[in-house]
């Protein structure tokens, strides 16, 4: 039996996905790699550094978990780093910093407090720069499989011979 | 003749689609010397190809050619391009499926009978007695290994399924158990049993889970009366001057058209692409697609009342280990309308891994409301819900002109407003998972709404009036004697039960009618 094997590589999904519509932007910010927040900065191409930052920011201050570091977030948004996306990203980014000049503040980093940044993204959030950003870390951040030990999941399970000797039915605090 | 067929061998019965209802009714017809074509738009995955991943299996097998929504259902803003969870492969959405395996109540057959008129509902009784599907069920359980049926022993529970049972049993609920599955729970039929791997929608890798890819497929291969042509699309069926199909066009694997002529067609793209592909047929003979001389093609589009609860509690669950689907409350199931609706739903225990719980659990929430949420994930347990939707007659599957797939084919639209009748029964039932989880203790909880549709049924519905619905008592067309519908849109209605065991129970029985008939040669 001829078994044609044509799994889809995780790019071709992604530039499939952008048919879905913005609601269900899968992925589209999502850079598989290694790249840790020390080499995030000096690695950015298209993108000033401080719109980098701003950006890495924004991630955090929309799926904000504090047990995971910057660089997982870095990675989430380093797919904007690029030719096409980069000036999309320039002028949302500004968008956002004026609206924190509205609020007395320098830029949106500047703003100290979550509560605050977050009133500014309430105030944004239907806005198409938003909905990107925020469906790209849909996929972009929770995808990562580096991340998936900080939330206890264990992944696929096959290659250890799945969970029936390994705790499929520990539970024992009922 | 034996399979390979000629593309002009005008004897052949052709399948289009291989999942639940095509894949089993191909296999059946050729186990009884039929010479069948199936035609798969999807490429042949078999277990050591699945991926545990749930994104890349989600890329490797689901249909994402584009589709469109409207209505009010909360997935159309949701998920607007992606209506319905289905696969594209060979084994259809049996690749993808949790395993639940239920017969219907009895009283179900009969919903316009039970119910009653139910305003703005397009109830119809089906035009089969429960009976009848008796021994079409056993012999669906025994295909498909279901546990607690045949003798064959309960999956052993997991610790999503034994908060689920406390809970349930606090609130005095007593037909809760691991369940009705097709998973082996001890080796059978050259099945392992479940190794509790917990990926059972991105294909079984053990194949302890009943999926047509790897069971009925090979084996009606085997009999050489069966010819399944992989990444071959259907893009519309021919039909002669007296009204009888004669053939499909087909896009085949290296993008070039092909027609296989054939003495029946049975469509079975599920409720979906069927309707889509009879419309698309349309002819100067049959300006409104074929047979739709009823104009119900289409309509009274069902995907079930679902949502789900998840909850989080003070201490570890870990729900992603084991079986995605591992227990169900059947307490809720009967028709009781003193609830305040009728009809009846099932409660069933689900897990999602982390990626599919960030895009599903409330999708286009964000901020700390969401993510204290997920920050929890191992301490998350989680159900779903499954009950009778109404059909109405504006739900439905209509052609989008305004978007085409890569065939340049106009695609389906997907039309859902919720009945109220659904409405109430999706909030009774959010307020009994609740209970359940709350009953052990619960910190938080989360009504979560419906996924994109898993279910989909009742677009090419059976009646025993031609006026009323698209197929017979059979799933044959009313309009045209040799093309048959054999997928979960003969549907007249969606009942509680996840609908699996009964598209193959219906599988079944068509072959036996379809075989008979052709040896009496009246088709
Ligand atoms: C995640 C998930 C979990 C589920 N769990 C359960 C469960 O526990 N219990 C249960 O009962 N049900 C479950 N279901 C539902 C079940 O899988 C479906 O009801 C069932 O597979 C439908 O069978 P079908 O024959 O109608 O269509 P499918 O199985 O979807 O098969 C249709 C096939 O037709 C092909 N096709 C479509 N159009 C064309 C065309 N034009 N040309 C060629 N081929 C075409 C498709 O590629 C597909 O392979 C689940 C579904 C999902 C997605
Ligand atoms: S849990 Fe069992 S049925 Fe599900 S994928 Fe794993 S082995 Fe298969």
């Amino acid at each position: 039996m001829s078994i044609r094997k044509q799994a889809m590589t995780r790019r071709q999904l992604l530039s499939k996905s952008a048919m879905f519509g913005a609601s269900f932007a899968i992925g589209s910010g999502f850079v598989a790699g290694q790249a840790t927040a020390a080499n995030w900065a000096v690695e950015v191409e298209h993108l000033k550094p401080e719109t980098m930052a701003t950006l890495i920011q924004l991630a955090r201050d929309i799926y904000p978990h504090d047990q995971v570091s910057d660089e997982y977030y870095a990675v989430a948004v380093k797919g904007y780093d690029s030719a096409d996306a980069a000036e999309g990203i320039e002028v949302g980014i500004a968008e956002l910093n004026e609206a924190a000049k509205g609020i007395g503040f320098a830029n949106y980093i500047d703003v100290g407090w979550e509560r605050d940044r977050v009133d500014l993204l309430r105030g944004m959030e239907d806005s198409a720069f938003f909905q990107q950003i925020r469906g790209g870390l849909v996929t972009g951040l929770y995808n990562q499989k580096a991340i998936w030990p900080i939330f206890g999941y264990e992944g696929e399970s096959f290659s250890k011979g799945g969970y029936i000797d390994r705790g499929f039915d520990d539970i024992n605090w009922l | 003749m034996s399979a390979p067929f000629d593309m002009n061998d005008d004897n052949v019965v052709v399948i289009i689609g291989t999942g639940a209802g095509g894949g089993v009714l191909a296999n059946e017809l050729a186990q009884k010397g039929v010479s069948v074509v199936a035609l798969e738009a999807g490429g042949r995955y078999l277990p050591e190809d699945y991926i545990n991943d749930e994104w890349d299996s989600f890329g490797q097998l689901a249909w994402t050619d584009p589709r469109t929504t409207s209505g009010d259902w909360r997935v159309a803003k949701d998920f607007s391009g992606l209506p319905a969870w289905i696969v594209k492969a060979v084994g259809g959405t049996t690749t993808h499926w949790a395993g639940a395996s239920l017969r219907f109540q009895d009283h179900e057959w009969k919903p316009r009978t039970t119910y009653g008129d139910i305003e703005g509902a397009n109830l119809l009784d089906w035009p089969i007695d429960p009976r009848e599907m008796d021994d079409y069920y056993t012999k669906a359980e025994n295909k498909l290994g279901v546990t607690r049926t045949g003798g064959r022993a309960g999956l052993p529970g997991s610790n999503n399924y034994k908060v689920f049972e406390k809970g349930a049993k606090a609130l005095g609920y007593e037909e809760v158990h691991t369940g009705r599955m097709a998973i082996n729970s001890a080796d059978f039929d050259d099945r392992l049993a479940c190794q509790q791997t917990g990926f059972c929608f991105q294909g079984c890798k053990w194949g302890a889970k009943w999926s047509s890819a790897y069971t009925d497929i090979p084996r009606g291969e085997a009999t050489g009366n069966l010819e399944v042509r992989d990444r071959c699309h259907v893009m519309r069926i021919e039909h002669n001057e007296q009204g009888k199909v004669t053939s499909v066009v087909y896009v085949d694997a290296d993008g070039n058209q092909q027609e296989q002529r054939a003495r029946v067609v049975c469509v079975a793209g599920n409720s979906i692409e069927s309707p889509r592909l009879l419309l698309n047929s349309a002819s100067s003979m049959f300006p409104d697609g074929l047979a739709n001389s009823s104009g119900q093609v289409g309509r009274n589009y069902m995907r079930h009342v679902t949502g789900s609860v998840y909850a989080v509690f003070d201490q570890p669950v870990r729900m992603w280990r084991g079986t995605t689907m591992a227990g169900i409350i059947q307490d809720e199931a009967k028709n009781d309308p003193s609830r305040g609706f009728v009809g009846g739903y099932e409660l069933e225990t689900l897990s999602l891994g982390l990626p599919f719980m960030a895009a599903f659990l409330d999708p286009g929430a964000w901020g700390r409301e969401f993510t204290t949420a997920l920050d929890h994930y191992e301490n998350m347990a989680g159900m779903w819900i499954v009950g009778e939707d109404m059909p109405q007659e504006t739900n439905r599957i209509t052609l989008n002109h305004d978007v085409t797939d890569q065939h340049g084919l106009a695609v389906a639209d997907v039309h859902f407003d919720d009945h109220p009748n659904d409405v109430a029964m999706r909030n009774h039932a959010y307020k009994q998972g609740i209970a359940v989880y709350e009953a052990v203790g619960a910190t938080r909880v989360f009504p979560t709404p419906p996924y994109p549709s898993t279910h989909n049924l009742g677009t090419n519905r059976m009646s025993e009036d031609p006026r009323d619905g698209v197929v017979n008592r059979h799933g044959q067309t009313h309009d045209i004697s040799n093309l048959f519908v054999s997928d979960g849109s003969q549907f007249t209605s969606g009942a509680s039960e996840n609908p699996t065991l009964t598209i193959v129970a219906l599988a079944i029985r068509q072959a036996d009618f379809i075989a008979a008939e052709l040896s009496k040669n009246t088709l």
